[in-house]
C-alpha cells in the first residue's frame, strides 16, 4: 500500500490554489485593483513559507516526492525571489501592463509551483516535469510586454532554447534509466554503481547520458557554454521575471544539478573515472563561466545585460563548490544562491525602479543618482559590492565558503581562477557606482518608490548585512542539506 | 582583561559611522564635531593601552588586552579573536592619533560633508580591526573593509583623475588579497584540527607544511601584503592614489595603510614560514634596495610637492623592507618598526602642511612658488622641520630608524647584506638631495610678491594638526628608548620563532 502522505505537499497545494485564486480575482474585481492583486500574491507566498515550516520533513508518493532538508531550504529560497520579485513589479503591473495582472502574479506563483516539487523530486520523471513547469510559465512572463518587440523576442528566443535543452535533458534522461532501469535516484545510484563494478566501466553511453543532462541542466543555468540566450532573454524580459529568471529558476537548476549529479552520479565525480569524471568536466565549463561572463560584462552599457553576464559568472562559483563533492560543498552552494538571493533581486529591484521613473536601462543614466536617491544609491552599492565578494556584507562569506569546498577538494587552480576573475568582476560592479557617485553631472532624477519595492529592497540589505556579519545560522542550516547525501 | 579596549577602540568609531550617516546633512558643523567626538575616544584608549603595556607589559612577548578566541562562524571554525603586543601597540598608537587629526585636518570639507566622514570612520574602525585581530578570517575580513570607504574617500573627494587613482586602488589591493586568501584557505586546510588562529599557525605551520608549499604560501601573502607597502614593482597604484586623494586620506594612505603590509610580514609572513623567509630574504633585500634608490630618484624628478611626498614613501618603505630581508638581526627588525611609525608621524605631516598650502594657493607646482619663507614664517619652520625629518637628520625619529636599519642589516649573521646595505645608504644622500631641492625652491629665494600676496599663514586649526607630529618625531628622535622598550621583547621573540 503506497503512502502518499499528502500532508507534505500542503504547501505547494496552496500556492497552486492561491495562483488561481488570485486569477479569479483579478477577473472579479474588473482588474481594478492592482495593488490589493499584488499584496495578496505577496501574503500567499509568506503564508506558504508557513505552511512549509509547519509541514515539513519527510517522504511522499513513493520516494517520488521529498520533503528534505535540501528541498526545504531551497524552497525558501524559490519563495524568497518570488516575493521580492513580485514586490518590486508594482510599479510594472500599474503603469505598462493594464490587462492580464492576475495572469502576471499567477505565473509567477505557479512557476514557484514548479521550483518547489522540483527540490523535492526523488526522481526523475517528478524532477523534469517539475522543470517544466518551472520554465512554461517563464517564457510567457519574459514575453509579457507584448508590444515591445525585444520583450516578444526573449520571450520566444527563451521558448525556443528552452524547448530544446529540454529534449536534450530528457533524452539524457532516458539514457539513465536505460542504464539503471530505474528512475528514482537513489536506485539509480546503486545500480550504476553496480553496472560499473560488473561490466568494468560503464562506457561511452553514460558519457553520453552526463553530457545531455549537464547540456540540459546547463541552459537552464546559463552555464557556459549554454549561455548565449541569456543576455538578450535577460534584457527583454520586464526586469521583476529578469529576476526571478536568475535567481529562482537557476536556484531551481542547481537543485535539479544536485538531485542527479552530486546523488545519482556521485561516484562518478572523481578523476579515476575518467573519461566519465563529471567533476572534471564541470570545473572546466565553470573555469569558461567565470572568464567569459566577467569579461564579456565589462563592455556592457545596459545595467540588464551587464547583470546577465554577472549571473553567468556566478554560476561559475557556484559551481567551484559543486565540483567539490563534499560537505562543505553542498553547504557553500547552499549559501551562495541564498546569498545570491538578496544581492541579485535587490540589483534587479534597484533597476526596475530606475526604469519605472525615467524609463532607462542604460548605466551612464545612473549618473549622480547618489544625490537625488542618496538611500537607493547606497542599497544599490551594497548589493553590488556584496556581489562582487568585498567583506562584511554577505557575499564575501559565500564566496569564502565555496573557494575553501574548492581548495579542500584539491581544485585549487580553479579557485586561484576563481578569485582573479572576481578581481575583473569588480571593475564593472564599481562602475554602476562610480557612475551614481563620482559623475558630476546630476539630473536630479527623483526615485518614486512603491512601499512594496522598498520592503523588497530592506529586506535584501538587511540579509547581507545580518548574513555576512553572522553567517553562521544559514551556513549551518545550508551544510544541514548535505546530510542528504550521506556525505 | 575587563575592560575590552581593543573591542571598544574598533566599534566606537563604527558606532560612529553609523551614527553619523542618521545626523541631518545640512548640519555640518555638528556632523564635524560628532566625528572628531568618535575619533578622539580611540585615540585616548590608544594612548591608555599604550601606557598601560609600556609600564605593565613590554618586557614580554606575550600577547595582552586578549579578547576570545570566541565562536563567530563555528563550521569553518572562524573566532572574533583580538590582542596586541609590541608591534601591534605602535601601530594602534599611529592609528588612533593619525586618523583623529586626519579628521581635525578635514574640517574645511565641504562637499557631501555628511558621507565623507561617515566613510572616514568606518575607515578607521577597519585600520584598528587589521592591527588587532589574532584570527585569519577576521584580518582578512578588517583588511577588505578599508577598501570600500578608502574607495570613496578618493573617488569623491579627490583631484581631477580622481576615477581612475580610486579604481586603481581598489584593484590593486583586491588583486594582492586574494592571493592572501587563497594563502588562508591552503592553511587552513594544512593545519591540523583546521584552524584559523594566528598564533596556532605561528606555532605548528613549519612542522606541518612541506617545504615547496610553504614558499608558495609565502609568496601568496607576500604580493597581497607587498602591493599594500608597496615593494618595488608593485608601487604604480601608490603616486595615483596618494596624488588624487583629498590631503587627510594622503594622510591615512601614507601613514597608517601602507603600514599595515610590513604589519602583516611581521605579524604572520616572518614567523609563520621561517624556511620560507630564510629562503627569499636576499631578493627581498634587493627589492628593498630597489625601492630606496628607485623612490628617491624619482622624487628627484617630481614638479608637482605631493607626488614628490608620495614617491619619497616608496623610498622610506624601502628601508623596512631592507630591515626585513635582515630577519635575523633584532636590531633590523627593530628599525623596521621604528621606520614605520616615523614614517607615519612624518610622512603624514608632510602630506597635511603640503594640504594646508595647495588649501591655499591652488597648485602643488614646485616651480609656481618661491621664497615662501619671507611670507610665511610658521608654515615655512614646520615644513623644514619635517624636511629635515624626512631626510634623517640627527635629533629626529627619521635618523634614529636609518641608523638602526643600516646597523641592524650591516650586521646581520644571516644573510649577508653588507653590500647591499652600503648600496642602501646611497639612499639618504638622495633623499637629503630631493629634499633640500625642494625645500630651496619653494621656501628660499625670491618671493613672487604679486602672484602670492593673497596667501595667508597657516591657521591655528593646521598647527594643532601638525604639532604633535612634531613633538613626537623630536621626542623619539631624542630619546628613543620607550618606543624601543615597547617592541623589544616581542620582536626578540619573533627573531628567535625566525630562526626555527
Amino acid at each position: 500500500m503506497p503512502d502518499y502522505n499528502l500532508r507534505l505537499i500542503i504547501p505547494e497545494i496552496f500556492l497552486f490554489l492561491w495562483a488561481l485564486f488570485i486569477i479569479a480575482f483579478d477577473l472579479g474585481t474588473k482588474r481594478k485593483n492592482p495593488k490589493l492583486i499584488g499584496y495578496l500574491t505577496m501574503g500567499g507566498i509568506a503564508a506558504t513559507a508557513v505552511l512549509l515550516y509547519l509541514y515539513h520533513g519527510g517522504i511522499s508518493f513513493n520516494n517520488m516526492f521529498k520533503s528534505d532538508p535540501l528541498a526545504l531550504f531551497f524552497k525558501v529560497i524559490f519563495l524568497g525571489s518570488a516575493f521580492m520579485a513580485v514586490g518590486s513589479s508594482f510599479d510594472i503591473i500599474a503603469q505598462k501592463i493594464k490587462n492580464h495582472r492576475g495572469e502576471f502574479f499567477g505565473l509567477v506563483l505557479f512557476s514557484t509551483v514548479g521550483m518547489m516539487f522540483l527540490a523535492s523530486a526523488g526522481e526523475l520523471i517528478s524532477l523534469y516535469i517539475g522543470l517544466e513547469l518551472t520554465t512554461i510559465p517563464l517564457f510567457i512572463l519574459a514575453a509579457y510586454y507584448k508590444d515591445d518587440r525585444i520583450s516578444v523576442e526573449a520571450g520566444l528566443k527563451y521558448m525556443v532554447i528552452g524547448a530544446f535543452s529540454s529534449a536534450i535533458l530528457l533524452y539524457g534522461l532516458s539514457l539513465l534509466y536505460g542504464l539503471s532501469g530505474t528512475t528514482d535516484i537513489v536506485m539509480m545510484k546503486i545500480n550504476l554503481a553496480l553496472l560499473y563494478l560488473n561490466t568494468n566501466g560503464i562506457g561511452w553511453a553514460l558519457l553520453m547520458a552526463i553530457v545531455m543532462v549537464l547540456a540540459g541542466i546547463g541552459f537552464k543555468l546559463a552555464l557556459v557554454p549554454f549561455h548565449m540566450w541569456a543576455p538578450d532573454v535577460y534584457q527583454g524580459a520586464p526586469t521583476p521575471i529578469t529576476a526571478l529568471l536568475s535567481v529562482g529558476s537557476k536556484a531551481a537548476g542547481v537543485v535539479a544539478f544536485m538531485r542527479i549529479f552530486i546523488d545519482g552520479l556521485y561516484g562518478f565525480a572523481d578523476a579515476v573515472m575518467f573519461p566519465l569524471d563529471w567533476g572534471n568536466i564541470v570545473a572546466v565549463l565553470a573555469a569558461a563561466a567565470m572568464i567569459l561572463g566577467n569579461i564579456s560584462a565589462l563592455r556592457q552599457k545596459n545595467i540588464k545585460r551587464m547583470l546577465a553576464y554577472s549571473s553567468i559568472a556566478q554560476i561559475g562559483y557556484v559551481m567551484v563548490g559543486m565540483v567539490a563533492v563534499s560537505e562543505l560543498g553542498v553547504g557553500s552552494v547552499g549559501y551562495y544562491m541564498f546569498i545570491y538571493l538578496f544581492a541579485n533581486m535587490g540589483a534587479f529591484a534597484v533597476a526596475t525602479i530606475f526604469n519605472d521613473n525615467t524609463g532607462s536601462d542604460s548605466i551612464a543614466s545612473y549618473a549622480g543618482l547618489s544625490k537625488s536617491s542618496p538611500m537607493i544609491s547606497a542599497f544599490m552599492a551594497i548589493f553590488l559590492l556584496s556581489l562582487a565578494g568585498i567583506p562584511p556584507l554577505a557575499g564575501f562569506a559565500a564566496k569564502f565558503f565555496v573557494f575553501a569546498a574548492g581548495i579542500q577538494a584539491g581544485y585549487t587552480w580553479l579557485v586561484i581562477l576563481a578569485l582573479l576573475t572576481a578581481v575583473v568582476s569588480l571593475y564593472y560592479y564599481a562602475n554602476v557606482i562610480k557612475m551614481m557617485y563620482f559623475a558630476p553631472d546630476n539630473p536630479t532624477i527623483k526615485l518614486n518608490t512603491p512601499l512594496s519595492a522598498n520592503i523588497v529592497l530592506i529586506i535584501g540589505v538587511a540579509g547581507l548585512i545580518i548574513f555576512g556579519v553572522y553567517p553562521e545560522p544559514i551556513l549551518n542550516f545550508a551544510l544541514d542539506t548535505a546530510r542528504v547525501f550521506g556525505f | 582583561m575587563d575592560f575590552p579596549i581593543l573591542t571598544y577602540m574598533i566599534f566606537i568609531p563604527l558606532f560612529g559611522f553609523i551614527a553619523v550617516m542618521f545626523l541631518p546633512k545640512e548640519k555640518h558643523t555638528l556632523i564635524r564635531w560628532a566625528s572628531a567626538f568618535f575619533s578622539f575616544i580611540p585615540m585616548i584608549l590608544s594612548f591608555y593601552l599604550t601606557y598601560i603595556y609600556y609600564f605593565n607589559y613590554s618586557g614580554s612577548a606575550d600577547m595582552v588586552f586578549v579578547e576570545g578566541p570566541f565562536s563567530w562562524i563555528a563550521p569553518i571554525k572562524a573566532h572574533y579573536y583580538l590582542g596586541a603586543d609590541g608591534i601591534s601597540v605602535p601601530m594602534l598608537f599611529l592609528t588612533g592619533l593619525l586618523s583623529f587629526l586626519s579628521i581635525l585636518a578635514s574640517f574645511n570639507i565641504t562637499n557631501r560633508v555628511k558621507e565623507y566622514f561617515s566613510f572616514f570612520l568606518l575607515l578607521e574602525s577597519g585600520m584598528i580591526g587589521v592591527f588587532c585581530a589574532l584570527d585569519f578570517f577576521l584580518f582578512y575580513v578588517f583588511w577588505e573593509v578599508m577598501l570600500v570607504p578608502m574607495y570613496f574617500l578618493i573617488g569623491v573627494w579627490g583631484g581631477p583623475r580622481k576615477e581612475y587613482a580610486a579604481i586603481k586602488f581598489f584593484l590593486y589591493t583586491l588583486f594582492g588579497s586574494i592571493f592572501m586568501l587563497v594563502a588562508i584557505l591552503i592553511l587552513y586546510f594544512t593545519s591540523d584540527p583546521h584552524t584559523l588562529n594566528m598564533l596556532e599557525l605561528i606555532q605548528t605551520t613549519p612542522g606541518v607544511m612541506g617545504h615547496s608549499l610553504q614558499l608558495l604560501c609565502f609568496a601568496f601573502l607576500f604580493v597581497a601584503f607587498a602591493i599594500k607597502v608597496p615593494v618595488w614593482p608593485f608601487h604604480t597604484w601608490l603616486p595615483d592614489a596618494h596624488v588624487e586623494a583629498p590631503t587627510a586620506v594622503s594622510v591615512i594612505l601614507a601613514g597608517v595603510l601602507l603600514k599595515m603590509g610590513t604589519y602583516g610580514m611581521l605579524r604572520i609572513s616572518w614567523p609563520m614560514f621561517p624556511e620560507a623567509t630564510r629562503f627569499f630574504a636576499v631578493p627581498i633585500a634587493i627589492l628593498g634596495l630597489i625601492a630606496i634608490i628607485y623612490g628617491a630618484l624619482v622624487s628627484m624628478a617630481q614638479k608637482d610637492l605631493k607626488k614628490l611626498v608620495a614617491y619619497s614613501s616608496v623610498s622610506h618603505m624601502g628601508y623596512c623592507m631592507l630591515a626585513l630581508g635582515a630577519y635575523s638581526s633584532v636590531t633590523a627588525i627593530s628599525g623596521c618598526m621604528f621606520q614605520m611609525f616615523s614614517h607615519g608621524l612624518i610622512t603624514g605631516a608632510l602630506f597635511l602642511l603640503v594640504g594646508v598650502l595647495y588649501d591655499r594657493a591652488h597648485t602643488r607646482e614646485i616651480a609656481a612658488f618661491g621664497g615662501l619663507g619671507s611670507k610665511l614664517p610658521v608654515f615655512t619652520g614646520l615644513m623644514v622641520l619635517f624636511s629635515m625629518a624626512a631626510l634623517g637628520l640627527p635629533g629626529m625619529s627619521g635618523f634614529v630608524s636609518e641608523f638602526m636599519v643600516f646597523i641592524g642589516a650591516f650586521t646581520a649573521p644571516a644573510p649577508d647584506l653588507m653590500i647591499i646595505t652600503a648600496l642602501a645608504v646611497l639612499g639618504v644622500v638622495l633623499t637629503a638631495a630631493y629634499m633640500l631641492r625642494m625645500v630651496q625652491r619653494v621656501f628660499l629665494g625670491e618671493f613672487n610678491s604679486e602672484k602670492w600676496s593673497g596667501l595667508t599663514e597657516i591657521n591655528v586649526r593646521e598647527v594643532l594638526t601638525v604639532a604633535p607630529l612634531a613633538l613626537l618625531t623630536i621626542l623619539i628622535g631624542v630619546y628613543p628608548s620607550p618606543l624601543t622598550n615597547i617592541m623589544k621583547a616581542t620582536l626578540e621573540n619573533l627573531v628567535n620563532l625566525m630562526a626555527r
